[in-house]
């Protein structure tokens, strides 16, 4: 009877049938969408025989255009989810006051603010940012690919593995109820002794694992890569600031897989690291997280920096205002992120020498991001303005993003934090930014870059349409919370006493429905340009008439992206070769030294996953058994020595040939 | 960027600016330099582990305090065993560069014991630590000292592993570029478990004992 | 030494050329600023604890430095200076995390907790 129990135990550690949230009829309904989506879609994928498709040309692709879609898809689709968590808490808040309680419990409501901040950050803003960083950099600098393409689909994999673990959380046992930064003594084993803290953990280790990689991948790629003659002040803007980011990911994270990983040791083997008794210390868990989690909002938005320069640019049809004051409070930007994590808990009591410094220098930071804004103010002066879709998004932008600013400078004084931290003012604060900011210019990247990956433009019409949703909706959803936030309610609340707070939470609820109405106006957006694509066809491969080297070839590029290295010799050097009368070659062509696909990435990260999940629920058979063999896969792939071919000549000119015909009827 | 300023100007015979790279073109290898990145990056895992046992060096929690767990004799015989096996290192990058395959794999083969046997005894000083009750549950000091030479340690096992399999692969394929540059990132990766070490000797073992 | 095999491997020759002096000197340097540090706290050659930390700390940076020039082959020129560009930037982020968390935690414990400071 014993011995039953025990390998029970052994195989299925605390995973029972309890775990399956059949009680809660939200979850269930949503699995049963899931589950009918999810098979009609294998379904259709078997009927129309793509499994073989999907799985050469995508799943195991080394190129890095394909991943960086692949990216900007997994960045989209958990936009979906967590926008959904965002829409219920507007939902709850708008209706749970006195008597009513709404209808969401507290401890559903608190497993629904963390999923919706950890998955805004780690599973839509990064990926997107990533994506657009892996699809553009190569291009924009003029090379064939990453410098270590496996690793790109192996980083790929891992983040989507880390989506992919978070997304299980919700059928199967729950999610942290901690907020997305798990602070303990909450996150600790006494206080969320449930698996909601190891699914974070798990998650976010795994996708940390991919995040970092890229980011050394992308590092070497500029560093290494570039087209001969593209010295470091002739690299496009957006790979300036990519490069920063990079730098940012390559030493922040670090520090997020070492505190996740003391926190895992706490709850794992009842070490003391952040626990109240035993001589731990929790505020050194926030310490040490903040010090990731300051420079993680800069690796948000520098990227988008990048792309509203080149935006702003293209559309004003004029050279970025002071390219090299932009790339200098790029880097002072960088290096400052890592003097102000402490403003995110200046209430903690470090005393004032220690908050005036944090204050002062996180009043500092403001400076360079201020210039960059009069930078791409005076790019528009007296430019000839196309007020196109990305354009508009980055007007939104610059007005939005200013809001946002400001009230941070107020966050950054000590004393007015006092009153104002952990209020919904905060929230205001950071969605204003991250809002404003990283998403605005997110879409507007990708309608900027979507006839370079697809071969036809976005739908006007929709586009705008969404946009003017997304920027009202956003008002009307955040501006009430800089108000309750000065009238004092703090953040994570299911349930309101004071009846008269209620209009400013249904005015909220009101802007999340617009939003939503935005995010269905892209969604149908995408759509429509699709079956639209002949009369949106990009032909020429440079639609905007743009400046940097991505526009130089064709729409979508080929796998090699350039039959020739460029050389380049100014910035904007599609621009001077236009302005040359560049002729494209139309013979000549030699083979094309190229990397081979792999299956090792999504094994990897499959078995990753396993892993995971198997620590998760204390499975500890599984875990060691799909430790071993993660370790075991690795291994066995770096015994594969053959990773890269040729393409002859002949196929570089098939193709080329055929670009020569469409660009002659353009 | 000395490629950068030497291609500059290149141009056609009339004289037009030169746009394309018109021969094969082979951007460098950037292995040797992604893998530093990721030591710079591991470098900052050990940052926030130090950062961490600073905090938590006093936190005894009436547990047993460093000067009456550590044994400084065990100390210096482990810091031996690592600083000759980076001279061993050494020996076997001399003999690759002087293309000697047994003489590498031989060297090698020294310095994955001498990391052995730093890591045999380190487990035995992680054993008696537990059995006279100085576990990483009895205080935050413990806790944070497990964790940071734990840490370390598991990456010397992790270079043992890698340098085992790369003696496979030497002996497969021999002294060729790709395997060459392996047994560099190995040597980086070796040298840099030895500068953490003394961080670790120093700050936790040497000043732990201090009164 | 200096002759590398040239293959039809276009890469040109990878990593730094290393010599035997080096690495002899790296590691007799190490072996003295270990032994050092090791006498300087088994000995108790000094009576206040903070001369004696001051003291071994000097030696760490100075052997870590040795062990960088010696046997991870730091210099300015290889990868185009890259190298020590990321390690510069490293080493001053490794200082403001260990500085600034002890700076930060310190104080907290002065100002929250000051009976427990001993």
């Amino acid at each position: 009877m014993f011995e039953n129990l025990d390998l029970t135990k052994l195989i299925f550690g605390r995973l029972t049938w309890d775990a399956i949230p059949f009680h809660d009829p939200i979850i269930l309904a949503t699995f049963a969408v899931v589950a009918v989506g999810g098979v009609a879609m294998l379904v259709a994928l078997t009927r129309y025989k793509l499994w073989g498709y999907l799985w050469t040309e995508w799943f195991t692709s080394i190129d890095h255009k394909k991943i960086g879609i692949m990216y900007i898809i997994l960045g989209l689709v958990m936009l979906l989810r967590g926008f959904a968590d965002a829409i219920m808490m507007r939902l709850q808040q708008a209706m749970a006051f006195g008597d009513n309680m709404g209808y969401l419990p507290p401890d559903h409501y608190d497993q629904i603010f963390t999923a919706h901040g950890v998955i805004m950050i780690f599973f839509v803003a990064m990926p997107l940012v990533t994506g657009i960083m892996n699809y553009l950099i190569p291009l924009q600098i003029g090379t064939r690919d990453v410098a270590f393409p496996f690793l790109n689909n192996f980083s790929f994999w891992m983040t989507a593995g880390g989506a992919a673990l978070m997304m299980i959380s919700l059928f199967i046992g729950e999610f942290a109820k901690t907020g997305w930064l798990a602070y303990p003594p909450l996150s600790g084993i006494l206080q969320s002794p449930g698996v909601g803290v190891d699914y974070y953990i798990w998650s976010l280790q795994i996708a940390g694992v991919g995040t970092l990689l890229s980011g050394i991948n992308l590092l070497v790629t500029i560093v290494k890569m570039r087209a001969p003659g593209m010295s470091l002040m002739k690299m496009p803007v957006f790979t300036w600031t990519s490069l920063c980011t990079n730098v940012l990911i390559v030493a922040a994270f670090p520090v997020l897989t070492a505190v996740l990983g003391m926190l895992t040791l706490d709850r794992y083997l009842g070490t003391a690291f952040f626990t109240n008794d035993m001589g731990g210390n929790a505020m050194m868990y926030v310490n040490l997280i903040w010090i990731w989690g300051h420079p993680e909002v800069y690796i948000l938005i520098l990227p988008v920096f990048g792309i509203f320069s080149e935006i702003v640019a293209t559309y004003s049809r004029k050279p970025l205002f002071g390219y090299t004051s932009m790339v200098y409070a790029t880097v002072v930007i960088t290096v400052l992120s890592y003097l102000v994590w402490l403003h995110h808990f200046f209430t903690m009591g470090s005393g004032a020498s220690v908050n005036s410094f944090f204050g002062i220098t996180t009043m500092i930071i403001s400076i360079p991001t201020g210039a960059k804004i009069f930078n791409w103010l005076f790019t528009m002066f007296r430019g000839r303005i196309k007020f196109d879709v990305p354009m508009l998004w980055t007007l939104g932008f610059m007005v939005t993003f200013v809001i946002g600013g400001m009230t941070g400078v107020l966050l950054a004084v000590p004393p007015v934090d006092f009153v104002l931290h952990n209020s919904l003012f905060l929230i205001a604060h950071f969605h204003n930014v991250i809002i404003g900011g990283v998403l605005f210019g997110l879409f507007a990247g990708i309608t900027y870059w979507f006839p370079k990956a697809t071969g036809y433009k976005l739908d006007e019409f929709w586009g705008k349409l969404s946009f003017w949703f997304w920027l009202i909706g956003f008002y009307f959803a955040f501006m009430p919370l800089y108000v309750l936030g000065l009238m004092g309610v703090t953040r994570r609340v299911s349930h309101f006493e004071d009846q008269s707070l209620q209009i400013w939470f249904q005015i909220a609820a009101f802007g999340a429905v617009l939003i939503a109405v935005g995010i269905a106006a892209f969604l149908i957006q995408l759509i429509v340009s699709f079956r639209r694509r002949e009369a949106l066809a990009d032909e020429t491969g440079d639609p905007w008439d743009g400046r940097t080297l991505e526009w130089s070839t064709s729409s979508p590029p080929p796998p090699y992206n350039f039959a020739f290295t460029p050389r380049v010799h100014d910035l904007d050097a599609w621009w001077q070769m236009k302005q040359h009368g560049f002729k494209r070659p139309e013979s000549g062509f030699i083979p094309i030294h190229m990397p081979k696909g792999t299956w090792a990435g999504i094994v990897l990260s499959a078995i990753s996953v396993a892993c995971g999940f198997a620590l998760i629920w204390h499975m500890w058979l599984a875990a060691a058994v799909t430790f071993v063999a993660l370790i075991g896969t690795a291994i066995y792939h770096t015994f594969n020595y053959d990773r890269d071919y040729y393409i002859p000549a002949e196929e570089v000119e098939r193709i080329e040939a055929e670009r020569t015909k469409v660009l002659a009827n353009v | 960027m000395s490629e950068a300023t030497m291609t500059a100007d290149v141009k056609t015979q009339d004289g037009q600016l030169e746009f394309l790279v018109k021969g094969d073109h082979h951007p460098q290898n950037g292995t040797l330099l992604g893998f530093w990145l990721y030591l710079m990056s591991d470098c900052l895992i050990f940052a926030a582990l130090f950062a961490t046992y600073g905090v938590l060096a006093r936190s005894y929690a009436g547990g047993p305090t460093g000067m009456e767990v550590f044994d400084l004799s065990l100390v210096a015989i482990n810091t031996s065993f690592l600083l000759l096996s980076s001279i061993t290192y050494g020996f076997a990058m001399l003999q690759m560069q002087a293309n000697r395959l047994k003489g590498t794999l031989f060297w090698l083969a020294i310095t994955g014991l001498l990391g052995a046997a730093f890591l045999g005894l380190e487990l035995y000083e992680f054993y008696h630590l537990i059995h006279i009750g100085a576990t990483p549950q009895t205080s935050g000091f413990l806790t944070a000292f497990f964790a940071l030479v734990g840490t370390h340690g598991l990456h010397v096992l992790f270079g043992i592993v890698w340098l085992v399999t790369l003696l496979f692969q030497l002996k497969k394929h021999g002294l060729i570029p790709a395997n060459k540059r392996r047994v560099f990132c190995l040597s980086m990766f070796w040298h840099f478990l030895d500068v953490v070490w003394v961080g670790v000797f120093t700050y936790v073992y040497l000043m732990g004992v201090l009164p | 030494m200096s002759e590398h095999t040239h293959d039809h491997d276009h890469h040109e020759a990878e990593g730094p050329h290393v010599s035997l002096k080096e690495y002899v000197i790296g590691f007799v340097l190490a072996v003295i600023l270990t032994v050092i540090p090791f006498w300087l706290v088994m000995g108790n050659v000094f009576e206040s604890s903070t001369t004696t930390a001051l003291l071994i700390l000097s030696f760490m940076v100075v052997q870590i430095v040795v062990h960088m020039v010696f046997f991870l082959h730091m210099n300015f020129h290889s990868e185009g200076g890259w190298n020590m560009l990321a390690l510069i930037f490293t080493l001053v982020l490794v200082f403001i995390t260990l500085a600034g968390s002890l700076w930060v935690m310190i104080s907290l414990n002065n100002n929250m907790m000051p009976g427990m400071m001993g």
